[in-house]
């Protein structure tokens, strides 16, 4: 009785608008279901730096360089944002890194692509953070208060990340014919890994009735994944480039684009571990976590040493 | 018991659900319980808050605004990471 009572005014409070803070009380499902989404979010920020990372030592100059460095130094920020976020709801970081590297955790399937060229790095930034961007605005209106606040901190941060990427893409677009080729070459490996962020269709989604019940989600994958189809084509337009969905037709009557099908074998595929670099980046997550025992060490020794000369 | 006993809180709110909590002031109190009720005595007679947060003074370790320029250092010339330093032509510049 008392539980009935106790989920009916948390949804009252959902419905009223009114976010809901950690130590308010929640249903376990409701818990379980944010822990979920913010640790997979975080993991996505975190391997995200990776097949950025990979271009940093080889970046074509000392202005690109920074910018890069800047960037991917931003992912990891947000990353801790997330995580921190994640414990207000009771889990531990390690706990978190645990399902990571033990596969139990997912993470975008975006970042199991390869980077093969320097245009990747353009394109990762125009698309992937567009399509990051779309999601991350619509999540700032997510009823639980602290998500909601890391989003707004987040995409005051992303909004550099998109507009270097575009303007690689649009120089590279405007160069020799070798690097206009380049451009379209990684324009048609990311497009669509891109609309595949926001995940299957609604009605194969296991968690959006509840997601949009409780209003951690705002938006469904297949209105958000409208709305990113919508602003990259004219982008594409600009850039003088080939649009990768040779099906894509501005539809007059609804106002939006008509588009082609997503693969999504290849979707399942890549989330259910088998993309380029699936097993490659969890590894390489596990080898820097190994590689910097010694830091967490020397610095906890450094503390107890510190304290017992305090003593 | 002495005046000298009291500890000093910082006091924190939360003025509407859903924003952050954010620093409006000080006050003296024997522990974290009266803290809160000061605070709110205090700080919330006119329903500035909806959520207090009380933090004993001493518990916060606070950067000095005389090293700020070292401190800061490292961010202070990396204009590209503002999204402004990016020109991009009038028909895309709405992303
Ligand atoms: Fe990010
Ligand atoms: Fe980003």
């Amino acid at each position: 009785m008392v539980e009935i009572d106790q989920q009916q005014k948390f949804q009252n409070k959902i419905d009223a608008e009114i976010k809901i803070e950690p130590k308010d009380w929640m249903p376990e499902a409701y818990r379980k279901n944010l822990i979920r989404q913010i640790s997979q979010h975080a993991h996505s920020e975190v391997i995200g730096m990776q097949p950025e990372g990979n271009w940093i030592t080889r970046a074509p100059s000392l202005r690109r360089k920074a910018i890069l460095l800047a960037k991917v130094q931003d992912e990891g920020g947000h990353g801790l944002y997330l995580y921190s976020t994640a414990e207000t709801l009771g889990i531990t970081r390690e706990e978190m890194i645990n399902a990571l590297q033990d596969g139990s955790a997912r993470y975008a399937s975006i970042f199991n692509y390869p980077t093969q060229t320097w245009a990747d790095v353009g394109a990762i930034g125009w698309l992937v953070d567009g399509a990051a961007i779309v999601n991350q605005i619509s999540l700032q209106r997510t009823s639980y208060g602290p998500y909601s606040r890391s989003m707004v901190r987040i995409c005051k941060e992303e909004s550099f990340h998109q507009r270097q990427g575009y303007e690689l893409m649009l120089t590279l677009s405007r160069g020799s014919e070798a690097q206009k080729a380049m451009a379209q070459d990684s324009l048609n490996r990311f497009y669509w890994p891109s609309l595949m962020m926001f995940g299957p269709h609604d009605t194969e989604s296991a968690h959006s009735a509840s997601s949009m019940k409780w209003k951690v989600k705002r938006e469904t994958n297949d209105d958000l994944r409208q709305k990113f189809i919508d602003q990259t084509a004219p982008q594409i337009e600009f850039l003088g480039l080939q649009h990768p969905d040779k099906d894509l037709k501005w539809n007059d009557e609804k106002g939006q684009f008509d588009s082609g099908e997503i693969n999504w074998d290849e979707f399942w595929r890549v989330i259910n571990g088998d993309g380029h670099c699936n097993r490659q980046r969890v590894q390489h997550h596990i080898n820097a976590h190994k590689e910097g025992a010694w830091v967490r060490e020397a610095m906890a020794s450094y503390q107890q040493k510190k304290k017992s000369k305090a003593a | 018991m002495s005046a000298e006993n009291l500890q000093l809180f910082e006091i924190f709110l939360r003025s509407r659900r859903g924003l952050d909590h954010k620093h409006v002031g000080s006050l003296h109190a024997e522990d974290h319980e009266q803290a809160l009720e000061y605070a709110r005595d205090v700080y919330t007679r006119r329903s500035e808050g909806v959520s207090i947060w009380v933090v004993k003074s001493d518990d916060i370790c606070a950067s000095q605004e005389d090293d700020s320029e070292s401190f800061y250092d490292p961010s202070n010339d990396k204009p590209y990471r503002l999204a402004t330093y990016y020109q991009l032509p009038d028909e895309v510049n709405n992303m």
